[in-house]
């Protein structure tokens, strides 16, 4: 069938095959080459989709026990995140990392190293993972934990899937009083401006800065920076809220049918950050009690947004470098996208912390990523903002890549050829591979 | 809450929709009882909804054929349950049903004779005590014969008679009877097959429409999707003579 990634670009064709229950895994990978593990398909490029054969662990959505004295979860890999919220926020606990979809496996979350808006604190998603249970073309099935097959564990955090399937997890959740965030605001006027209202928020749990990044000159980078904690019950009892552990609710606006690609033209950009903007301006410095749901998942509130670039599909550009040097180089990567009219409404910066696998995509520094409409010119410009970032030390996300050159991706990630000795060591190469594996040779 | 002790007996917990139903019911603070004739596969689907709701779920070993187990069964149980739900089902092959008759006597005896008596049998002990509810999963294939799957329509056919007659019988004694007619929904029963979206419904959606009915908004006959009720209107008044001719 015609696979694609959240980004609809690049299409290609795979076999799919369906795992059932974690027993079937071995007999169905049983001499087959080409394959790769599937999640939820929110990775942006080709990632997902098998060199020949992708794997869906969708099936693979038990959870297995849970132990509310220490918030320990083991579950199958195929569990959505949006389930684990739906079972564990109305008890009072909230997984320590989330990504900015709610729509993603724990399986996908453990490959791609998830970061989140804590990452400068708490690390990713590879910190907080206790152990995880992976099954080679082999049949072989290793128990990998911090104490035992160690290598493998953290080849298997932020390893694409490119070290078999993964089919257990245990993660540990921590505890909530409230399914609130109290969020302040901090607006921003300019990139220097937004970086150190990040820095100035390294204690705090949660911070994120969303870019104009349209505005140029003197405003370049203005941001509104959020910073944010877990609401306390007398936080919460302050504001007078009903429900201290309403469970999410479900999107209402979807987009059912494929948009043209001039929906989103430099005008209606342009618009679309001028309110934003002047909205979270008036709301500035308050803080704020908001529920999980918009705080971290502002873009579930539209099922299948994905449609309104049209068909062609988007491309999602998001490259982190180090902190010296960081306002020149991004503030040269912004007026790069500026000068093109060609950047995204949706341009988001965190700060990020080390990375715990050995191809994660983290590293101290800062992390940018927008989106771009897939065209014929898009590409040059892309490859030029890549030379930027690997002149400046850093490397792009690969579970939102499906174009970087493999220079770029090979000066980005030094410990390839480690990750190549233990593929070829466990013997997984060429019977696990992707389409992104293939493309940058890894 | 007032559901906060009460107990579910759900017979089938290796179905999709049986598993979702579970999952609904413990998701709402019931303690679980399942049944299934596999309980190794079942084991799966039991540890999942304990993780998920913090529940009381324990799993027995029942297979709907061996009818003359069920005394022992239900004497053998650790509460008389609050409320029973039975999805047991097979579709079977018609083509292989035509020819063979053992196969049509499994596929009649799994749908109609075992999950009819078990579900009997536990009305007795419901009318006894004076409370309960019984939901049956029969499928709006038995609302008529259609040459494509008869003999599984005809025994979804007989499970829906032998519940309207339970009901009839045992409603003013405060015991109520549901029966499920979930229309298409995507399990592994119909994996495969090409569904239309508006008809077909998700197991969970099911799940909740069985908890909404047993907990409250009461229904004799339950179609998930709405649409069916009259969809199946129509069916069923197709004249005898131009439905004859249909291929369906
Ligand atoms: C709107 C949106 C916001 C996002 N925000 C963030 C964010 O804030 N931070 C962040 O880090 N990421 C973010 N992402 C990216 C997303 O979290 C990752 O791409 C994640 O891996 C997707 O999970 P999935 O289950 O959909 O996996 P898929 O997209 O299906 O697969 C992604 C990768 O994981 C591998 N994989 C999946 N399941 C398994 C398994 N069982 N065993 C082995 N390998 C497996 C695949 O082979 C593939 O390489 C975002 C994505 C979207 C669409
Ligand atoms: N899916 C649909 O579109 C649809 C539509 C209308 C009605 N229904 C009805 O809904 C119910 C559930 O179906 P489903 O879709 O969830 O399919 P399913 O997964 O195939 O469920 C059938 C269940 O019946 C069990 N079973 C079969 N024979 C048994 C026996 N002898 N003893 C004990 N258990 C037995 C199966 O157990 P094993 O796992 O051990 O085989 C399984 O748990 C069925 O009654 C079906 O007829 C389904």
């Amino acid at each position: 069938m015609l696979l694609e990634g959240w980004g609809r670009f690049p299409r290609h064709e795979s076999e799919m095959l369906v795992a059932s229950a974690p027993g079937e895994l071995a007999a169905l990978l049983h001499d087959r080459h080409g394959m790769i593990a599937r999640g939820n398909g929110r990775a942006y490029g080709d990632a997902a989709i098998g060199s020949r054969i992708s794997v869906s662990a969708k099936r693979l959505n038990r959870m297995k026990a849970f132990d509310p004295a220490t918030g320990v979860l083991t579950a199958e890999a195929g569990l959505l995140l949006s389930e684990i919220l739906d079972a564990f926020v109305p008890r009072g606990f909230f997984p320590p990392v989330v990504p900015g979809t709610k729509h993603v496996t724990l399986g996908g979350m453990i490959a791609s190293d998830v970061h989140g808006k804590n990452h400068h604190r708490d690390g990713g998603f590879g910190a907080l993972l206790q152990s995880l249970k992976l099954v080679l073309p082999s049949g072989e099935t290793h128990h990998c934990s911090p104490d035992e097959n160690t290598e493998l564990f953290h080849a298997t955090i932020g390893g694409m899937g490119l070290t078999g399937i993964i089919t257990e997890a245990s993660i540990k959740l921590r505890p909530i009083e409230t399914a609130f965030i109290t969020q302040k605001t901090t607006v921003a006027p300019d990139l220097a401006a937004a970086l150190a209202a990040l820095d100035a928020a390294d204690n705090v749990t949660y911070s994120v800065a969303w870019i104009d990044c349209l505005a140029g000159g003197g405003s370049l980078g203005r941001s509104l920076v959020y910073a944010g904690e877990h609401a306390s019950r007398s936080e919460m009892e302050a504001a007078r809220h009903g429900d201290m552990l309403a469970v999410s609710r479900p999107a209402r606006l979807s987009v059912p049918l494929d948009l043209p690609g001039w929906t989103l033209n430099r005008a209606s950009v342009l618009a679309f950050n001028e309110l934003y903007f002047r909205k979270g301006a008036r709301n500035g410095d308050a803080a704020a009690l908001v529920h999980y749901n918009p705080y971290f998942f502002p873009l579930d509130g539209v099922d299948r947004w994905n449609r309104i670039y049209g068909r062609r599909g988007f491309l999602q550009h998001q490259c982190v470098v180090p902190p010296d040097n960081a306002h020149a180089v991004l503030s040269e990567i912004l007026e790069r996208f500026a000068r093109s009219g060609r950047a995204s409404f949706l341009a988001v910066l965190k700060k990020l912390g080390q990375g715990q696998g050995m191809m994660s995509f983290p590293m101290p520094g800062y992390t940018l990523a927008l989106d771009v409409h897939v065209r014929d010119d898009i590409f040059t410009l892309l490859n030029e903002i890549d030379e930027v970032v690997t002149r400046a030390g850093g490397r792009l996300y690969l579970a939102k890549d499906a174009r970087q050159s493999r220079a770029t991706f090979r000066a980005g990630y030094p410990a390839l050829a480690q990750f190549q000795d233990l593929r070829r060591h466990i013997g997984v190469e060429g019977q696990i591979a992707s389409k992104l594996s293939e493309r940058l040779a890894i | 809450m007032s559901t906060a002790q009460q107990t579910l007996l759900l017979i089938g917990a290796t179905s999709d929709i049986g598993h979702a139903t579970a999952q609904a019911f413990a998701g709402a603070g019931w303690n679980v009882l399942l049944t299934a004739r596999n309980t190794e596969t079942a084991q799966r689907n039991r540890d999942d909804i304990a993780a998920r709701s913090g529940s009381e779920v324990s799993l027995l070993h029942l297979d709907i054929l061996d009818t003359s187990g069920f005394a022992t069964f239900l004497d053998g149980l650790p509460v008389l349950p609050d409320a029973v739900v039975c999805v047991v089902g097979e579709l079977g092959d018609q083509q292989q049903a035509q020819g063979d008759i053992d196969h049509a006597s499994k596929v009649i005896r799994t749908n109609f004779e075992g999950p009819a008596l078990l579900l009997g049998m536990i009305a007795e002990r419901f009318a006894q005590r004076g409370s309960g509810t019984i939901v049956g999963v029969s499928s709006v294939a038995g609302d008529r014969g259609r040459g494509s799957n008869y003999v599984y329509g005809a025994a979804k056919a007989g499970f829906s008679a032998f519940l309207s007659g339970l009901r009839n019988r045992l409603s003013p004694g405060g015991i109520n009877v549901i029966t499920v007619k979930p229309g298409f929904v995507r399990t592994r029963m119909t994996e495969g097959m090409k569904l239309p979206p508006l008809l077909t419904a998700e197991p969970g959606e099911v799940g909740a429409a069985i908890l909404g009915a047993v907990q409250g908004r009461k229904r004799d006959v339950l179609y998930v999707r709405k649409l069916w009720r009259p969809v199946m209107m129509a069916v069923r008044a197709i004249p005898e003579p131009i439905f004859k001719k249909m291929r369906l």
